[in-house]
């Protein structure tokens, strides 16, 4: 399906009778305005990450007077020390911060660890889960597939308020585990999304180890695993940047020091006000703090990523 | 069998045990202190008189439809765009930079690009002799002003999806029409948009089932103010359940929610006969 791009020929032009290769264009109106189209797209795409760096690296106090700036406004690393717990109250507060206690620190590493832990927990479980249903057989596994596939339609928040019942029954609220455990072990895209992967492998040399008597769980993680490298890293990304954007569920579920991520940590700094508007310069540090760990794996991965985006969503 | 194991724990203590209760949570008056007590229809019948419910109904649509509409022409025509184009994996990678960070990060720059005061935004509408506006504080100007917000973010994901859809449309249908003397413009509408109809089903009803849901944009801006201006209905449900401590009230609003989800991707599949293709 994707094969026949590599080799389509655009036609571009005026001139129907003779396509040209790709690469032959001559200069059109048409596509010169297609181009500035598309850089005025790239350049709304990319502006408001410049203008978080911009207001990140300027003087609060100085931001009313310099607001149509467009370089920092009385360059500083004010802000960043402000949100990440490294500036004393009084240098905080004449700064324009709230003065109150902040460490982004904290909420990274409480998102660091709720992401990292539903990322593993996911791919473990539900690598495991397709598998049986790509593979093994067992009564009833059509019928239990179904089940999963089914609970793609159920709305997040519909599953939420039941949710955090359960993880106040289980004294897990406000805890890591209690915001991982939901999604931990599984979720019915992964299952799919490795199903698919599954299926389309050559079954040959699974049989092969199987005549030589290798166990099933030995199959798996000896030959299954190895092979699956590519769709198990691109499951990996995804989730895990999934559930570090995750908002709703961690606002429910996790709310003290030791519990707060970063988007939810980000609502709370918003709300405080210390000049009767938020102290917008700690905002947009903060909003690169967290932002920078998933672009940082977005520049490591980013061709993986973009390539995930057709497979995961149309198929 | 010990394959499915974990991942079967999961489903039913996640998904379906939340399900069913959340159902029989909507039946009955519960405020998470005591037991659940039955009370039948009665949340459903104070949600049919419910002024601030049939509210959160009318904003959610509004900005459904704006978010909608404004992010489907976008995302197509940066799709094609692309197409037509380039194959470049470094643009298609920028276009997608939204969508990686969170809805909490977008809203908060927006927040400060179009703040009336400070945001920049507002200083070039002045600089242009224009008045400014209080994109997130005035009543008709907040829920669109969100609805764009959330096209900034997902736009280009959307775009990525109408162009993996682009791409299993043979060269050879291109190469015909160019043969015929088609322009690009008239090749567009009668040949990609018609032939792209299946994917563009698939593709809207994911982004309409999520922009139902929109929370995280609201819940950090305006709070569902000025007044009532942005209460969405996940909004609501979230100040019932967890303002009020209503959850029996907050879970029928679910439920409601749910159907409202299930009917939209429904009609959205029939009315766009999704499974079938034209090129078969």
């Amino acid at each position: 399906m994707t094969t026949s791009t590599e080799t389509r020929t655009l036609l571009v032009g005026p001139e129907p009778h003779r396509p040209r290769p790709r690469g032959a264009r001559r200069f059109s109106m048409g596509r010169a305005l297609a181009w500035t189209v598309m850089g005025i797209a790239l350049f709304l795409t990319i502006f408001p990450f410049y203008w978080m760096l911009r207001t990140a690296f300027s003087t609060e106090n100085a931001l009313a007077a310099g607001a149509g700036s467009l370089l920092p406004v009385e360059f500083t690393w004010g802000a960043f020390a402000r949100v990440l717990g490294l500036a004393s109250q009084e240098s905080a507060i004449a700064e324009g911060g709230s003065g109150a206690s902040v460490d982004f620190f904290l909420y990274l590493r409480n998102s660091l660890a709720y992401s990292t832990l539903v990322t593993v927990g996911q791919l473990l479980f539900c690598s495991l889960a397709a598998y049986a249903f790509a593979r093994l057989r067992w009564p009833g596994r059509d019928a239990v597939f179904f089940a999963f596939l089914t609970a793609l339609m159920v709305p997040p928040i519909f599953t939420a308020l039941p949710n955090f019942v359960t993880m106040r029954d289980l004294g897990l609220l406000n805890t890591i585990p209690g915001l991982a455990l939901p999604t931990l072990l599984m979720t019915p895209f992964a299952v799919f999304f490795l199903r698919q992967f599954f299926l389309g492998i050559n079954r040959e040399i699974e049989e092969a180890a199987e005549i030589d008597g290798a166990s099933k769980i030995r199959v798996f993680f000896q030959i299954v695993v190895p092979m699956s490298g590519a769709p198990l890293a691109t499951l990996g990304i995804l989730t895990f940047i999934n559930t570090w954007n995750d908002y709703f569920w961690p606002l429910l579920a996790g709310n003290t020091e030791d519990s707060r991520v970063l988007t939810v940590a980000l609502g709370v700094f918003r709300s405080q006000t210390p000049n009767g508007s938020p102290d917008w310069a700690g905002l947009m540090a903060a909003t690169l703090v967290a932002a920078i760990p998933v672009l940082t794996l977005f520049f490591v991965f980013g061709r993986r990523i973009v390539d995930s985006i057709g497979y995961s969503g149309v198929k | 069998m010990a394959f499915v194991l974990p991942a079967g724990i999961g489903f039913a203590a996640f998904y379906l045990f939340p399900t069913i209760r959340g159902i029989y949570v909507s039946l009955t008056d519960y405020n998470l202190m005591s037991a659940p007590s039955f009370i039948g229809l009665q949340n459903y019948v104070r949600l049919a008189g419910d002024p601030l419910f049939w509210n959160s109904v009318g904003v959610t649509l509004e900005y459904v439809v704006i978010n909608i509409a404004v992010q489907t022409v976008f995302a197509v025509g940066l799709a094609v765009l692309m197409h037509r184009l380039t194959k470049s994996v470094v643009i298609r990678g920028t276009i997608l930079l939204p969508f990686l960070v969170s809805n909490v990060i977008a809203a908060m720059v927006w927040f400060l690009l179009l703040d009336f005061q400070l945001g920049l935004v507002n200083a070039a509408i002045e600089g242009l002799g224009l008045t400014r506006i209080p994109f997130f504080a005035d009543d008709t100007w907040a829920i669109p002003t969100i609805a764009l917000v959330n096209v900034w973010r997902h736009a280009g994901y959307t775009a990525l999806l109408v162009f993996a859809g682009l791409q299993m449309i043979p060269s050879y249908v291109y190469e015909a029409a160019a043969l015929d003397g088609s322009s690009e413009w008239r090749t567009f509408w009668k040949i990609t948009l018609p032939l792209l109809r299946p994917v563009l089903a698939l593709v809207l009803v994911i982004t309409v089932t999520g922009s139902f849901q929109v929370f995280d944009t609201v819940a950090v801006t305006t709070r569902g103010g000025p007044i009532n201006a942005t209460r969405v209905i996940q909004y609501y449900i979230y100040q019932v359940g967890f303002g009020e401590n209503d959850f029996g009230y907050a879970s029928a609003i679910s439920v409601v929610l749910l159907l409202i989800l299930a009917v939209v991707a429904f009609f959205q599949l029939r009315m766009m006969r999704a499974n079938q293709s034209d090129l078969a």
